[in-house]
């Protein structure tokens, strides 16, 4: 997780080369793409794990007397709303406009943080209501998967804020626009494993 | 390319390369460090050959360590009723040698060959992203110190490199032995997965003008089949070694039968990983005979397209074999026939690179110097190897080798007949090229055949003993059951141990061999095989910034054909020399080259992994002391450029001794 947070690093080992390079993306997006690429079969053994046990609740609660849908849904939409957000943040990146681009990254970070709220809400909810993380291999791989997945949007903020501190304070090595752009690959990334996720989970009954 | 070139000015002037001097802090939290002499040298460099060298170091490091425990396994089993070890550290032993050898020798070593020659074959200065390469490095040191440390806390794992469940929970295996292996695999893991998506940019991003994929060397083809294996293999033992931790630590049941769980999610997890893993560790050798063979049979390799598509076809492949390591758990008649057929299929692309180096050799003119003679052993065990692996293809004899010495026998023909004798080759075909000196020829054909000899004793019994039924991971045998006459396993368990002694000599002569051309061995000339490829189109060992001037690329085999043309007759002849090529580079040399700057924090980011989970094991605080370094080492890095910033280059100023001016041409 926190190799995240090292390619907002990366973003700047080579900007120079990006000119010239073999296949015309630069070497930091080519690098991330790859990062994500990995992260995909991450999620992959996480989701197939969940998928193989979510029917097998022992004597723990059963998904469907434990989940808020509605509730979860709300987040879910925040989250989805932050991508936009972020989107507005790459956008004014490259027009060169930093107060649009520091105000939608805090934006897109305080949106990210009423998701993970949210999931600590959740989280404890269930845990009053006995779905501890060994209650069950339910429990056990449901916190795991939207656990790591809650991780993965926390190191996001971090990258966010500390990119929004370094931009203000004009201690961006590199260029500044491809670093939020690639933030922003990255938030993208972790919210289109939560439409996945949040479908296996929620919506689809066990 | 991290390199920053100024103008080149039109008047001829000596090429400058310099490491910065001013140690500004412009950017970062603290000065960068400029030192360029002494251990600082190698501790904070970013540089591609050091770093080359350094994983080589560390793999020849462990593959003693691993060497070790292998020797005191066969002597543990050479004669009936073993009393070397124990049951219970015989099960340690026969771990971690698995575990060192494939994780912290084959692996790191492959990496240490791709680190030094991928940027030299495709003709850039340095890697794409020289930080996170030198972080994979360390990352890759202190998980494998990590894992090795528990021999002194308690014991090491003992559940096999495969740590089956439910053999790995805390029933079985109450030590901390099997959390210091998952933790110290996570933080090698770590090291792959930067090492992979670092050498899959450098290879895609960073080739030298006109070098077209289908131009660049066999070896950088298969390094990057293996990094792309790598990058999707290494997540899926990610969440397989996170799930083990959460079960040993936190009370989850994720393979815990009786909490109606599945085992075999654990085998599908590892497997998935595993079996991609076998071919990580066979393609770079694959890659480095496949240079060797074509420049001492003095001849082209044959069918080039052919080994470049097999090669990529068993990475394809190489993901739909997974289930054949387990025929055995009842995966049903379905699974079983589709993973007998792609296990089948599978040996078509290996056959085809088979048929592509004897065919190179095919009226050649073979010139038989030790790595030309590792190279062929490895067609020829390999074969051994892989037929014996067709022999697991087929499912029903399969499940009876299951678990035999058969088994230990085919994939010791794989990766010791190939992966390990592929690595021999490369070693003595480009010793000049790293360090300038030639290796010992007359002792390298010792450690060759002693290396062969050994081998085929250790391993070559192996079958008979399998078949007769000896299972793997047994501790001891005993006479009375040994059986008689040809099949008495008591003999061919002697003749085995007799074997890896042998294996032992081989090994031992090739650091002799490493000695004796440290101290006194003969200075290699600028091109001593007549070489085809990039690599060679530089001093010997490199210069620092590699090339003088990147050259621009004709021809697959670039360096061959800069030293040799066709004449009327369609016969080559040479047209230039070595020597005349360098210097033809030379004359058109850019000035300044600035390369990438060494850094403090790679080491200080890897540093703080073995810390946060040594305290995982034993204390929180520690975890959280080794996150706050993780987290310092990242904003340290995040804040720091990768290449000093052009104020820190200084002209050179005579009398100042603190820049490291060279002076070409």
């Amino acid at each position: 997780m926190w190799f995240t947070l090292d390619n907002l690093a990366t973003a700047h080992d080579t900007h120079e080369g990006a000119a010239h390079s073999s296949t015309g993306l630069s070497n930091v997006k080519l690098g991330m793409w790859l990062f994500l690429g990995t992260e995909c079969l991450l999620f992959g053994g996480l989701i197939s794990t969940y998928m193989l046990y979510r029917g097998r609740v022992g004597t723990g609660p059963r998904p469907s007397q434990v989940f808020d849908i509605p509730f979860t849904s709300v987040s879910s939409f925040v989250l989805l709303m932050s991508s936009l957000t972020m989107v507005l943040a790459v956008s004014a990146a490259h027009k060169r406009d930093d107060r649009s681009t520091n105000l939608w990254l805090v934006i897109t970070a305080l949106l990210g943080t009423t998701f993970v709220g949210g999931q600590v809400y959740e989280f404890t909810a269930f845990y009053n209501e006995g779905m501890g993380f060994s209650t069950s291999l339910f429990s056990s791989s449901f916190f795991v998967l939207t656990g790591f997945h809650g991780v993965h949007v926390t190191v996001g903020i971090i990258m966010l804020l500390a990119l929004r501190g370094m931009l203000k304070n004009n201690k961006v090595p590199g260029s500044r626009s491809e670093t939020v752009e690639m933030i922003g690959l990255y938030w993208h990334f972790v919210d289109i494993v939560w439409i996945i996720i949040f479908t296996l989970i929620y919506l689809i009954p066990a | 390319m991290a390199i920053i070139e100024r103008p080149v000015s039109l008047e001829v002037q000596p090429l400058i390369v310099v490491a910065p001097a001013t140690p500004s802090s412009a950017m970062g939290a603290v000065k960068r460090p400029v030192v360029t002499k002494g251990w600082r040298q190698w501790v904070f460099t970013v540089d591609h050959k050091k770093l080359g060298l350094m994983y080589m170091a560390t793999a020849m490091f462990f593959f003693l360590v691993g060497g070790i425990e292998a020797v005191l396994i066969r002597l543990q089993l050479a004669l009936p009723d073993g009393k070397i070890l124990n049951a219970d550290l015989y099960n340690q032993m026969f771990t971690m040698h698995a575990t060192t050898m494939v994780f912290l020798f084959v692996m790191p070593m492959a990496a240490g060959f791709a680190n030094y020659f991928i940027p030299l074959q495709i003709g850039a200065r340095d890697v794409a992203f020289p930080r996170i390469n030198a972080f994979g490095f360390w990352a890759l040191l202190f998980g494998g110190l990590f894992i090795n440390l528990s021999w002194f806390l308690g014991g090491a794992a003992d559940g096999g490199w495969f740590m089956y469940a439910p053999n790995s929970g805390p029933i079985f295996s109450p030590s901390h032995g099997v959390d210091f292996w998952t933790f110290g695999l996570q933080i090698a893991g770590i090291a792959s997965l930067t090492g992979a998506i670092n050498l899959i940019v450098t290879v895609l991003n960073m080739r030298a003008p006109g070098m077209k994929l289908m131009r660049m060397p066999i070896f950088t083809w298969m390094i990057l089949v293996v990094q792309f294996l790598l990058a999707f293999a290494v997540p899926v033992i990610t969440v397989a070694l996170f799930l083990l931790s959460f079960q040993r630590n936190f009370g989850a049941t994720f393979f815990d039968v009786a909490a109606g769980a599945d085992p075999l999610l654990w085998q599908h997890l590892f497997w998935i990983f595993g079996h991609p893993e076998v071919y990580i560790l066979i393609l770079p050798s694959f890659g480095i005979i496949s240079e060797v063979l074509p420049v001492f049979s003095r001849k082209p390799l044959f069918g080039y397209p052919f080994v470049v598509f097999s090669g990529a076809a068993i990475g394809f492949v190489g993901w739909g074999v997974w289930a054949h390591h387990m025929f055995a758990s009842g995966l049903g008649p379905v699974s079983v026939a589709v993973f007998s057929i792609s296990t089948m299929a599978i040996a078509v692309p290996t056959g085809v690179k088979i048929v592509n180096w004897t065919l190179t050799l095919w009226g050649g003119k073979l010139w038989f110097t030790t790595a030309m003679k590792f190279s062929i052993g490895l067609i020829v065990l390999f074969t051994i190897g892989g037929l014996s692996g067709v022999t697991h293809a087929v499912a029903p004899s399969d499940t009876q080798q299951t678990d035999t010495y058969y088994i230990v026998a085919h994939f010791h023909y794989v990766l010791f007949g190939g992966a390990v004798l592929g690595l021999f080759s490369g070693f003595y075909y480009w010793w000049p090229k790293m360090f300038g000196k030639m290796l010992n020829e007359k002792l390298g054909t010792w450690n060759f055949w002693f290396m062969v000899v050994g081998m085929n004793l250790t391993f070559g019994p192996m079958h008979i003993l399998g078949l007769q039924g000896q299972p793997r991971r047994m501790y001891q045998w005993t006479e009375n059951r040994a059986g008689e006459g040809f099949f008495n396993l008591g003999f061919w368990n002697l003749i085995a141990s007799i074997g890896s002694l042998v294996l032992v000599v081989g090994v031992f002569l090739f650091l002799v061999n490493i000695y004796i051309t440290a101290r006194n061995g003969k200075v290699a000339p600028l091109d001593p095989w007549g070489a085809r490829s990039l690599e060679w189109m530089t001093s010997n060992p490199p210069k620092e910034h590699n090339f003088d001037s990147i050259p621009t690329v004709h021809h697959l085999d670039e360096f061959f054909h800069r030293k040799y043309a066709e004449d009327a007759n369609g016969q080559m002849q040479q047209v230039a020399t070595a020597e005349q090529v360098l210097k033809q580079l030379e004359d058109n040399a850019d000035a300044h080259i600035h390369m990438p700057s060494p850094s403090y924090w790679p080491i200080i980011l890897a540093f703080g992994l073995p810390v946060t989970c040594l305290g995982l094991i034993y204390s929180i605080p520690l975890a959280i002391f080794g996150g706050l370094i993780i987290l310092m080492g990242t904003f340290g890095w995040a804040l720091e450029p990768s290449t000093a910033p052009d104020s820190d280059f200084d002209p050179p100023s005579s009398g100042d001794t603190s820049k490291d001016v060279v002076h070409v041409g």
